[in-house]
């Protein structure tokens, strides 16, 4: 029944610097990272390689498989699909023409899509290193202790709890459909595709109301036990010293960055 | 060799020789079970929680493939003879919810006929079959969602007995019921007369209705025999977790 916990679950036990960190610490260091590669300006690969340098000794420091991490990383993938019309649409010198279509696609295109990819996939690479070091309930606490709104911390919280009941639950009916999916000999089995695919949409149209039906449940039990909209935690730690001074070095790189890819 | 093939196709509608299974996370849930059932034994299945009740009945279809020998009317299951399989263990899931993934009781009912490929007239007469089997003539249009958790197990066994399978392979088929229900869907059992492999913790059902028990325990049958000899060995009960009586 573990096969949901597997898919699901990010985080990779290990006993590293970057795991031992806090998790406020690597929250907040993630998040800025993340506004830093976005703003970096378009094509500014030195920019781009300075950025990168904290992100390779986080990856090394965490000692995570690097395979794991580029797998996971393939994340990023689909911001391509999205980025490729870039290649046509802007204007610029001629790379070259894609012939049965007569579209042109400009070197300011191709550097606006290496952009894009770059960006995404820094931006991903670090919230992997972030949630693969990271317990899902720290990182709850640590979005909290930094301030986002209560509803958004229980939303995500909610969602990380249920996502392995429901899969499980899809799991189960899969196996029961499976269990009657059978072949009488010399006779075509499976019916139409029409049909299955109305089962399937069946099915996840049932998995979506007994999720709806559980989460009524959930709610009354949650009330039946006082809850008024607030997810308590135990009181936070302080933060230490060399945790600010990390926090504010790492910040001030990344703006350091910014204004050198600017001026 | 081939002789004990035929044999075995023969006597044996389940035969299990030292049938090993761990799940993805490690778990060890089978650690060599034996068994075999002669067509039209009725046996009941009984172990502790965790014991690998479910998980053998996972086998016994093919939805989990363990290593070791697992043969059904002779036959070894290998994944071309899968879904031919699927045709003769009807396998009922404890939780009725899961085995009914359709809007209607009729779409249910008649998902294993269809998946077959038999024509319209046979898949109308096998539903009109499986629900009176069950004794719930008249409620195919009916929502799953709508019917009592009773009414809901005894269609989850009209799902399978649809596809006409021999081998009937129930999970805990009477968890939750209240008395009333578990005497009708008893009765049902005892019209069937497909070869039958129950997992419960009923003792007195099992006394009622089994002639042969098999006990379970860490993924290992521990027992194996006469209902009346076995129930009646209170020390092998209590060692298992089992209810003594």
């Amino acid at each position: 029944m573990s096969i949901g916990v597997r898919f699901i679950e990010r985080y990779q036990a290990g006993s590293s610097l970057v795991h031992n960190t806090d998790a406020r610490l690597k929250l907040l260091l993630t998040v800025a990272y993340i506004f830093a590669a976005t703003f970096t300006p378009v094509g500014h690969w030195l920019a781009f390689g300075l950025l990168a340098a904290p992100l390779a000794a986080a990856a090394a420091a965490s000692r995570l498989p690097a395979l794991l991490i580029l797998r996971r990383s393939a994340l990023a993938l689909p911001f391509i699909v999205v980025a490729v019309p870039l290649l046509f649409t802007k204007e610029g010198d001629t790379l070259f023409t894609l012939q049965p279509f007569g579209w042109t696609a400009s070197e300011e295109g191709l550097t606006a899509v290496l952009t894009i990819l770059t960006k995404s996939w820094l931006s991903v690479v670090a919230a992997i290193i972030l949630t693969a070091t990271t317990p899902a309930l720290e990182l709850l606490r640590a979005m909290r202790a930094l301030g986002v709104p209560r509803i958004l911390v229980a939303t995500v919280s909610f969602m990380h709890r249920y996502l392995f009941v429901i899969g499980e639950e899809a799991q189960r009916l899969l196996r029961a459909r499976d269990s009657r999916s059978a072949r009488l000999e010399g006779r075509r089995c499976g019916g139409s595709v029409w049909w299955r695919a109305r089962v399937l949409g069946h099915m996840v149209g049932s998995l979506f109301l007994r999720s709806y039906e559980r989460s009524e449940r959930v709610y009354a039990a949650m009330q039946a036990r006082g809850y008024d909209g607030e997810v308590r935690f135990l009181r936070d730690s302080v933060w230490r010293l060399a945790e600010i001074v990390v926090a504010v070095v790492f910040v001030l790189y990344v703006a350091g960055v910014q204004v050198y890819a600017r001026y | 060799m081939r002789a004990t093939e035929v044999r075995a196709a023969v006597d044996g509608a389940i035969g299990i020789a030292n049938l090993r299974f761990a799940y993805p996370d490690g778990v060890q849930a089978l650690r060599g079970v034996n068994l075999t059932i002669a067509a039209g034994e009725k046996v009941a299945l009984l172990g502790p929680n965790g014991a690998g009740k479910t998980t053998l009945l996972l086998h016994l279809n093919g939805i989990l493939r363990g290593k070791g020998d697992l043969r059904i009317m002779g036959e070894r299951l290998n994944n071309g003879n899968l879904k031919h399989f699927r045709a003769q263990v009807g396998l009922v899931f404890e939780n009725p919810d899961d085995q009914l993934f359709s809007p209607t009781v009729f779409d249910d009912v008649a998902f294993g006929p269809l998946h077959m490929g038999l024509p319209k007239d046979e898949v109308l007469e096998r539903v009109r079959l499986a629900l009176a089997q069950v004794g719930m003539e008249g409620f195919g249009e009916r929502l799953p969602h709508h019917l009592s958790l009773g009414q809901k197990k005894r269609i989850a066994i009209a799902t399978v007995l649809s596809m006409s399978p021999a081998i009937l392979a129930l999970d805990e088929p009477f968890s939750s019921l209240d008395p009333s229900a578990r005497r009708e869907l008893m009765r049902l059992l005892q019209t069937l007369p497909q070869t039958m492999i129950v997992s419960t913790h009923h003792i007195p059902i099992v006394r009622h209705l089994f002639p042969r028990t098999v006990v379970m325990d860490d993924g290992r049958v521990v027992a194996d025999g006469e209902t009346e000899a076995i129930l009646a060995d209170a020390a092998l009960l209590e060692a298992h977790g089992l209810e003594v009586f």
